[in-house]
């Protein structure tokens, strides 16, 4: 590094939502009133991942034990940290981060606990290089894989490297990766495509998001190793509309390897040419699926095909085509520049490398970790996550989106892996990790996963029209009160219908939070459906009444005039409505003469 | 009913004072002809142009690149993000992913009608807002997270939306 300091700022969506952009100004402009500018490396990253701090900056020197890590800075901070920490060479206490437990300022990245224990292979460059700047990718080993794929390998040996890798379709599926190639391979019909499936649609998931902003070259040589792998000329990113950063910095990635020839005619010299287009979705969470996603960049509906044919055989444009996910993508030139067998060490036996996963929901550290695959649940919430805030109960995990299912507590010894989930009833998923405390209620978590699926199905085949409807009209009347206990037997005979006969994996596992709800929270579902009882108060359509002690006179008339005798007290004391007895009937509302009882 | 004799497509648009709109509509199918851009890409520019996607534009579409009407509306109507009826200046878009879910974004949505007296789809009377509720934006950690035009919100509590409002005149 020829400069004094390097600066790094996160620039992901998260931090530049709470002032990223301003910072980057006022620092521009304070090192340029210290003279400092010129000495000093200020480069814009993809996302450190730590998103519950942001915004973050580090500050280097050539001496690495320098490092030095601020999190939840403001633009005001900014000229402290020019004036104390880079003329004066004063860390500033106030900035570093506090370990919750221990309560100690800590100022470099790996003595944390979010930082620790992770395994960072892909997102390695994330929070260390600026995407847009297509040298320092290179710097970090960036195309190498490529051309030594193009220059060296023939495409066999690059499709033999990712089967001794293990590595697995990391959009959720879990299908060897390797396999797929090597299908598409033999497939001797052309032109063939590649597509790189960025239409991230799980709800609580920003994995791919987030390699797409940081480290978009890596993307790209993927697809470009995939296309040379099984002879494709043209490569397409479908990206979701939602993602206008990520679009904006795969454009500009897709333009720089152009203008390097890592994209374009005969590469590297050789006779393999290869160029990527980005498409852009409309919204729509079915194009997610392979079938679907084809059409969508075609330009149409996203309807589903039913399979076989696979993509393979007869894909985008009728063409045999492989579709793989940003991480998966993301994966290979790590793969094809340090070796199948070196990738293989990581992780587990039958589920090899490393995976990212989005922390979301009620956990400490939210963010973007990316760890071993095996590693336990709890571990990842205990240990990387901090816990969970307010010292509250964990109370379940929530794996695998729309398409998985929720865990509770016993299960957190469970390993991260694709089959060890599927035993327990969820799924890897793409690898959305929403963390539940006590106040969560479970019946209405997984009405708000089925919403969404039924919201999105979109309306080809009969059990994902009609039978998603019938399951969420179930459920709905469970959490407004009108719900029975058969109701939980109709919702799994329905459940298993609509997984068995559905068209595509949407709506094939739209069922699963229902059913895992009801495996690992029966009682819940029961109080819900039998006692109309929502033991969290989440339900609105449950709630009972409540007196407000504070107006209460105490005369006594809701005590007498309750049919279920839930009201207890003393005239000239208190009264209390026991939630679990009170039928929610209003008698009590009707009869009290000071209007003191009211639902909620 | 007289029937009065159609206007042409050209007058639908001048009648309703969209020239100039028209104008730019005819330029983006002649650019999309010659750059190859598929219909999801078309119908994306033209709702920048137009606010929105009204039938006179997707006509024109259908008619400009040869294909049946339904084709052009079955796409409009099965995207979410396409809109046939005239939005707001501003779109607030209210994140109902999981985390923003689980975060209170049905306190911001209720907070929002009662401010602006609109659900999601809608547009206030004023023609300031449109209100939409939207899939997972991805700043999971910045839950429940609201978009007001261009701006990402995050960690929005309910009592400061009225201020918020307020930025957008």
């Amino acid at each position: 590094m020829q400069n004094k300091y390097e600066i790094l700022l996160c620039a992901g969506t998260s931090c530049n939502s709470s002032g990223g952009p301003t910072i980057y100004q006022n620092l521009i402009a304070e090192l340029k009133e210290h003279d400092l500018f010129a000495e000093t490396k200020v480069t814009q990253t993809g996302c450190f991942g730590f998103c519950e701090l942001g915004p973050i900056i580090t500050i280097h020197t050539q001496n690495e034990a320098d490092e030095v890590f601020y999190c939840q800075v403001e633009a005001d901070d900014v000229r402290q940290i020019v004036q104390q920490h880079l003329l004066n060479g004063e860390i500033i206490d106030d900035l570093l981060y506090i370990d919750p437990e221990t309560e100690e300022k800590i100022a470099k990245k790996e003595d944390m606990d979010f930082y620790k224990y992770q395994k960072r292979i892909v997102l390695d460059n994330c929070g260390k290089i600026d995407p847009l700047e297509i040298e320092e990718y290179m710097e970090q080993g960036g195309y190498q894989a490529l051309k030594k794929a193009v220059t060296e390998l023939e495409p066999e040996e690059v499709i033999a490297e990712v089967k001794e890798s293990g590595l697995r379709g990391r959009g959720g599926g879990g299908f060897p990766t390797g396999i797929k190639w090597e299908i598409t391979h033999d497939n001797q019909e052309t032109p063939k495509y590649i597509i790189c499936n960025a239409d991230e649609g799980d709800p609580g998931a920003f994995m791919d998001r987030s390699i797409l902003e940081g480290d978009p070259h890596s993307v790209l040589e993927g697809l470009a190793l995939g296309a040379y792998a099984i002879g494709a000329e043209q490569g397409f990113v479908y990206v979701r509309a939602e993602y206008p950063l990520a679009v904006e910095r795969l454009e500009r990635a897709i333009k720089s390897a152009r203008e390097e020839g890592l994209l374009g005619d005969n590469i590297h010299g050789s006779q393999f040419s290869f160029d990527v287009e980005v498409r852009i979705g409309a919204g729509a969470f079915v194009c997610g699926e392979e079938t679907a996603l084809i059409t969508s960049v075609e330009g149409y509906r996203g309807d589903p095909q039913s399979k076989p044919p696979y993509p393979a055989q007869d894909g985008l444009w009728g063409q045999p085509t492989l579709i793989n996910n940003v991480e998966t993508l993301a994966n290979v030139p790590i793969v094809i520049r340090e070796g199948g067998a070196w990738y293989k060490k990581l992780g587990t036996e039958d589920s090899t490398g490393t995976k990212v996963f989005a922390l979301a929901g009620d956990i400490n550290n939210t963010g973007l970790i990316e760890v071993p695959i095996g590693i336990s649940i709890g571990d990842v919430i205990f240990k990387l996550g901090g816990g969970i805030p307010d010292q509250k109960e964990f109370k379940a995990v929530q794996t695998g989106g729309p398409s998985g299912g929720c865990l509770p507590a016993d299960y957190l010894d469970t390993p991260l892996e694709y089959d060890a989930l599927l035993e327990v009833g969820s799924m890897m998923g793409s690898g959305g990790l929403i963390i539940l405390d006590e106040t969560s209620c479970m019946v209405d978590v997984a009405r708000f996963y089925l919403d969404f699926t039924q919201d999105e199905a979109c309306g080809k085949c009969a059990p994902g029209r009609i039978g998603t409807k019938r399951l969420l009209e179930i459920m709905d009347q469970i959490v407004e009160g009108e719900g029975r206990r058969e109701d939980l037997e109709r919702l799994k005979h329905l459940s298993h219908t609509i997984k068995r006969t559905a068209l595509c994996g949407l709506c094939k596992s739209a069922p699963n939070p229902v059913l895992s709800a009801i495996e690992h929270f029966e009682g819940e579902y029961l109080a819900h459906a039998e006692d109309k009882y929502c033991p969290t108060g989440v339900c609105k359509g449950l709630q009972k009444y409540k007196i407000d002690s504070e107006l209460c006179k105490a005369c006594g008339k809701c005590e007498t005039a309750c049919p279920a005798q839930a009201i207890k007290g003393e005239v000239g004391e208190t009264y209390e409505i026991d939630p679990e007895a009170c039928t929610a009937c209003g008698v009590c509302e009707e009869e009290c003469p000071f209007e003191v009882i009211s639902k909620g | 009913m007289n029937q009065q004799p159609t206007e042409t497509i050209e007058e639908i648009f001048i009648n309703r004072g969209e020239e100039e709109q028209h104008q730019q509509l005819e330029d983006l199918l002649e650019a999309a002809e010659e750059g190859n851009l598929n219909l999801i890409a078309i119908l994306h520019q033209a709702q920048n142009i137009f606010g929105y996607l009204p039938r006179r534009v997707q006509v024109r579409i259908a008619e400009r690149l040869e294909i049946p009407f339904s084709k052009v509306y079955s796409v409009v109507s099965f995207y979410s993000l396409f809109s046939t009826t005239k939005r707001g200046k501003y779109t607030i878009e209210v994140c109902t992913g999981t985390a923003c879910y689980v975060k209170g974004s049905q306190d911001i949505l209720d907070k929002i009608n009662d401010e602006l007296d609109i659900e999601p789809g809608q547009t206030s009377e004023d023609d300031r807002f449109t209100l939409q509720d939207t899939r997972c934006v991805g700043a999971c950690g910045m839950a429940p997270v609201v978009i007001i035009g261009d701006d990402v919100h995050g960690r929005v509590k309910p009592e400061q939306l009225p201020e918020l409002l307020r930025q957008y005149e």
